[in-house]
C-alpha cells in the first residue's frame, strides 16, 4: 500500500521536475550513476593523454610532442623534467582518484546496488547528489591546477614529502596546494557515498534479498564501501596535514621542524594499500556478475566468492608496509609484512580459481561484455602473481621503484579495473540507457585494447628487470639502460595504437545512446533484479511493487527449470520450490 | 638474450637475491601457464553449441580446501625461503672497518671515505671483494642508492642516518643511480662507484685522499644548480 503510495507520488513529481532537477541536480541514483559514468570517462581522455606525454618522452627523450607546441610554446612542445614529473603525476592522480573510483564505485555503485537488491533509491538521495557535486568540485580543484604558475603538483601521486611537503624542492607551489585540497574534497564526497551504500545494502533491501542472495557485485560494493568509509579519511588527514607544511609552517613530514619523512608513507600507504582494493573489488564484483550469465551457470563457490572477499579486506589493513621494504623501515616490521602480504594472495588465488570453475562446464557466450570479464581474469591473473616478486623481500629490494612495479599496477589497474568497467559498461548500457551497443564496434574496441594494453605493459617488467627505474625523465641518460631503450621505442607505438584502440568506444557509447536498438527489459537472460525493471528503469525504479526475491541470483541451466534462467523473483512452484 | 634478463650480478647477497627470483620466475610461470590452459582449454571445449546445457552445479567443497591450500603453503615456503636473505641482507650485517659516508642532495651523491674529509660528488671508490657499509644520509629529500650489479637498494632519508652494507666480487666500474623521485633533476642523478683490487684502491687513496692531493672532481664547488636553498639539516637528530 505504501509502496503504491510512493510510486504515485513519485509519478506526480516527475512532471514537475525541470531540466535541472532531472539532468543537473538529481537526485535520483540512476542519473547519479551516470554522471559519475560521464565524468570518469571524460577525466579518462585527459588521464590517456597524459599517459602518451609521458609514453613519447621516454621512447624518444627531449624531442617535440607532436601537437604539444600550442601549449608549450617556449619548448616547441618538449617536455622538460619538471613538465615531464607534472605529466606522470597528474596522469595517475587522475586515473586513480578521478576515473577509477568515479567509474568503478561513483558510477556501479550507484546504479547497481539498489537496482539490484530491490530498493526504489539510495537510503539518503540528496546525501548521494551532495556525494557527486562534491566529486565534481574536486575534479574542477584538479584541473585548476594545470593553470596555476609554477605548474601542477609534480612529486608523483604519492608525493613522498618531504619533495612534497617544501616548495622549494619541487619548484611547485599552488600547483601541489590545489592537490590537496582537491583530495581533501574528494575525500569527504567519498566518505558521503560509501554511508549512503552502506546504509543502504544493511537497510533497504527487498523482501527475501537475504545477505546470501546478494548479487556479488553488490558483496563486493558493500566490501568496497566499508574500505571507503575508513581509508579514505587517512588519506583526506594526510593531505591536510601536508597542507599545513606547505602553507601554515606546520612540520609534520619535514625533517627541519622536527617532523618524520617516514610518516607521510605510513599515513599514505595505510590508505594506500585499502585503495588498491577499493579500485580492483568493484571489478572482481562486476566479472563475478558476468561471467556466470554467460556461461550460462551458477557461479562456483559463491560463498567462496563473498568470504574471500571479505578477508581481502581486512587484510588490505596488515599489508601496506610491503610498499616501504626499503624505506628505512624497520627491517623486522619488513618481515611481518612479508607474512601478510603472501596470505592476502591466497584470497585472490581462491577467486581466480572459482571464475575458472564458473566457466567449466559452461555454454560460453562469446559477447562483448563476456570477452572483458574474460580479459580481467586473465589480467588479473598476471597482475597477481607479478606481485609475488615484490611480496618477498629480498627481490623487491632490486624491483622496487623499477618499471617492474609500473608493469605489475598496470596489469591490475588497466588489466583489472579498466577491464572489469569495460565489461560493466558493456553488460549494463541497455539497462543505463535503454539502447543496446553495436557488437562489431564492440568487438573492435575489445580486440584492440586487449592486444595492445599487452604489448604497452608487457614489456615493461622486461625493462623493469633490466633495471630501469620508474619516474626517470631520459633512460638514455644512464649506460645501463641504453641497450634496452628499443623496448621503450617499442612500448610507445604500442601505448599510442592503444590509444587508438579506444576510438570505436567512444563512437559506440554515443552513437548507441542516440541511434542504437532500444533496449528489451532483459537482453541478456539474466536473473538478477535490476532486468525486472524497465531499461531505463523510470525513478522510483519499479511499478506498485517492489519485487519479492525467492532465490540466489545465480540459477542458471537449473535442470528443473524450463529456460536456462531462473530470475531471483519467480515465484517458486512445484520443484523449483525446494530451493530456496 | 642479456636484453631480457637481470644485469650481471657482482655483489655477494646478490645471488641470494637473483636465486628467488629465478624461483618465483619459475613458480609464477608455471602457474600462469597451468591456469592460462585451464582457461582457454574451457572456452574452446565449452563455447556455446546449440543442444548442450550446461552443467548446473554450485561448487565443490574439496576444490575450494585444496585451492586454498596449496597456493598457502606455497606461499608460506616462499615466505620461508625469503626470510634468510633479508635477514642476511637488511637486518644484520658483517662487521667492516671501511665506512663510506654518503650524503644525498638535489640532485648528487656527496661521499667521503675512510679516513678523510675530502667531498666527492657522484664518485666512490672502494676495494673488491671487502664488506663496505655506507652511512646513508640525505641533506633534503628522500633519494634512493641503487647499483643494479649489486642488487642494492635503500631510500636516504633526511634526518636519519641508515646504514646499509655491500660486498663487491669483482672490479669495474658501476653506474649509481637515483632510484626515488628527487625532483626535476632526479633523471640524471647518477654516480659512479669504482671498486678496486685491494692495490690499486691503496694507490688511489694514496694519490687522492692525502691533503696534498687535488682531484678535479674533489670540489664541491662545481655543484650543479640547486632549485633553492634550503636548511633541511642532513645531520638532524635520531
Amino acid at each position: 500500500m505504501s509502496a503504491h503510495v510512493a510510486t504515485a507520488h513519485a509519478a506526480h513529481e516527475h512532471h514537475e521536475m525541470g531540466f535541472v532537477r532531472t539532468y543537473i541536480f538529481s537526485t535520483d541514483h540512476k542519473m547519479i550513476a551516470r554522471q559519475f559514468l560521464f565524468m570518469g570517462l571524460l577525466m579518462m581522455v585527459l588521464g590517456g593523454l597524459l599517459a602518451l606525454i609521458v609514453r613519447w618522452q621516454l621512447a624518444w627523450p627531449e624531442t617535440a610532442v607532436p601537437g604539444l607546441g600550442m601549449i608549450l610554446k617556449e619548448t616547441g612542445g618538449i617536455l622538460e623534467p619538471s613538465t615531464y614529473n607534472m605529466a606522470f603525476t597528474m596522469h595517475a592522480t587522475i586515473m586513480i582518484f578521478f576515473v577509477i573510483m568515479p567509474i568503478l564505485a561513483g558510477s556501479f555503485g550507484n546504479f547497481c546496488i539498489p537496482l539490484m537488491i530491490g530498493a526504489r533509491d539510495m537510503a539518503f538521495p540528496f546525501l548521494n547528489m551532495l556525494s557527486f557535486w562534491t566529486t565534481f568540485t574536486a575534479g574542477l580543484i584538479m584541473l585548476s591546477g594545470f593553470f596555476v604558475e609554477g605548474g601542477h603538483a609534480a612529486a608523483g601521486w604519492t608525493s613522498y614529502a618531504p619533495l612534497s611537503a617544501v616548495p622549494q624542492y619541487t619548484g611547485v607551489n599552488w600547483g601541489q596546494n590545489l592537490w590537496c585540497i582537491s583530495l581533501f574534497v574528494m575525500g569527504v564526497g567519498s566518505m558521503m557515498g560509501s554511508i549512503n551504500y552502506i546504509t543502504t545494502i544493511v537497510n533497504m533491501r527487498a523482501p527475501g534479498m537475504h545477505l546470501f542472495r546478494m548479487p556479488l557485485v553488490v558483496w563486493s560494493l558493500f566490501i568496497t564501501a566499508i574500505l571507503l568509509l575508513l581509508a579514505l579519511p587517512v588519506l583526506t588527514s594526510a593531505v591536510a596535514m601536508l597542507l599545513f607544511d606547505r602553507t601554515l609552517g606546520t612540520s609534520w613530514f619535514a625533517p627541519s621542524g622536527g617532523g618524520e619523512p617516514l610518516l607521510w608513507q605510513h599515513l599514505f600507504w595505510y590508505f594506500g594499500h585499502p585503495e588498491v582494493y577499493i579500485l580492483i573489488l568493484p571489478a572482481m564484483g562486476i566479472a563475478s556478475e558476468i561471467l556466470p550469465v554467460f556461461s550460462r551457470k551458477p557461479i562456483f563457490g559463491y560463498h567462496a566468492m563473498a568470504f574471500s572477499m571479505i578477508a581481502i579486506a581486512f587484510l588490505s589493513w596488515i599489508v601496506y608496509g610491503h610498499h616501504m621494504f626499503v624505506s628505512g623501515m624497520s627491517p623486522t616490521l619488513g618481515m611481518a609484512f612479508t607474512v601478510t602480504t603472501m596470505i592476502i594472495a591466497v584470497p585472490s588465488a581462491i577467486k581466480t580459481f572459482n571464475w575458472l570453475g564458473t566457466l567449466w562446464g559452461g555454454r560460453i557466450q562469446f559477447t562483448v561484455p563476456m570477452l572483458n570479464a574474460l580479459a580481467f581474469v586473465a589480467m588479473f591473473v598476471i597482475g597477481g602473481l607479478s606481485g609475488i616478486f615484490m611480496a618477498s623481500t629480498p627481490v623487491d629490494i632490486y624491483i622496487q621503484d623499477t618499471y617492474f612495479i609500473v608493469a605489475h599496477i598496470h596489469y591490475v589497474v588497466f588489466g583489472g579495473s579498466i577491464f572489469g568497467a569495460f565489461a560493466g559498461i558493456y553488460f549494463w548500457f541497455p539497462k543505463m540507457f535503454g539502447r543496446m551497443l553495436n557488437p562489431l564496434l564492440g568487438h573492435l574496441h575489445f580486440w584492440g585494447t586487449f592486444i595492445f594494453f599487452n604489448a604497452t605493459f608487457f614489456p615493461m617488467h622486461i625493462i623493469g628487470v633490466g633495471g630501469q627505474m620508474r619516474r626517470i625523465y631520459n633512460p638514455m641518460q644512464y649506460e645501463f639502460l641504453q641497450h634496452q631503450q628499443h623496448w621503450n621505442v617499442f612500448i610507445t607505438y604500442s601505448a599510442l595504437l592503444l590509444g587508438v584502440s579506444q576510438i570505436p568506444f567512444v563512437i559506440n557509447f554515443f552513437y548507441s545512446l542516440f541511434a542504437g536498438p532500444k533496449a528489451p527489459m532483459n537482453p541478456w537472460n539474466s536473473n538478477t533484479l535490476e532486468w525486472t525493471a524497465p531499461s531505463p528503469p523510470p525513478h522510483l525504479n519499479w511499478g506498485a511493487h517492489v519485487p519479492t526475491v525467492y532465490r540466489g541470483p545465480y540459477e542458471y541451466s537449473d535442470p528443473d527449470a524450463r529456460e536456462d534462467f531462473l530470475p531471483q523473483t519467480q515465484a517458486p512452484v512445484g520443484a523449483g520450490a525446494r530451493r530456496h | 638474450m642479456l636484453d631480457w634478463w637481470l644485469p650481471e650480478n657482482v655483489s655477494t647477497f646478490g645471488r641470494d637475491i637473483d636465486w628467488l627470483f629465478q624461483l618465483i620466475y619459475a613458480i609464477t610461470g608455471v602457474t600462469f601457464l597451468l591456469v592460462a590452459v585451464a582457461m582457454i582449454w574451457f572456452l574452446i571445449a565449452y563455447r556455446d553449441r546449440p543442444g548442450r546445457r550446461a552443467r548446473y552445479t554450485h561448487g565443490n567443497t574439496t576444490l575450494e580446501v585444496v585451492w586454498t591450500i596449496v597456493p598457502a603453503l606455497i606461499l608460506v615456503i616462499l615466505t620461508a625461503l625469503s626470510a634468510p636473505a633479508w635477514s642476511k641482507i637488511k637486518m644484520t650485517r658483517p662487521p667492516s672497518d671501511f665506512v663510506v659516508d654518503v650524503t644525498a642532495k638535489q640532485f648528487n651523491w656527496q661521499v667521503k671515505h675512510p679516513n678523510s674529509d675530502k667531498v666527492f660528488l657522484d664518485e666512490m671508490h672502494v676495494p673488491v671483494n671487502k664488506v663496505i657499509h655506507v652511512d646513508l644520509k640525505s641533506q633534503d629529500v628522500i633519494h634512493s642508492f641503487f647499483v643494479p650489479q649489486f642488487r642494492i637498494k635503500q631510500d636516504a632519508v633526511p634526518g636519519r642516518s641508515i646504514i646499509a652494507w655491500f660486498e663487491v666480487t669483482k672490479p669495474g666500474k658501476y653506474e649509481w643511480p637515483c632510484a626515488e623521485l628527487c625532483g626535476f633533476g632526479h633523471s640524471g642523478m647518477r654516480g659512479w662507484i669504482y671498486v678496486h683490487t685491494p692495490e690499486d684502491y691503496q694507490k688511489w687513496a694514496a694519490e687522492n685522499l692525502t691533503a696534498e692531493a687535488k682531484p678535479a672532481e674533489a670540489t664541491p664547488a662545481a655543484e650543479p644548480a640547486k632549485p633553492a636553498e634550503t636548511k633541511t639539516g642532513g645531520k638532524a637528530k635520531k
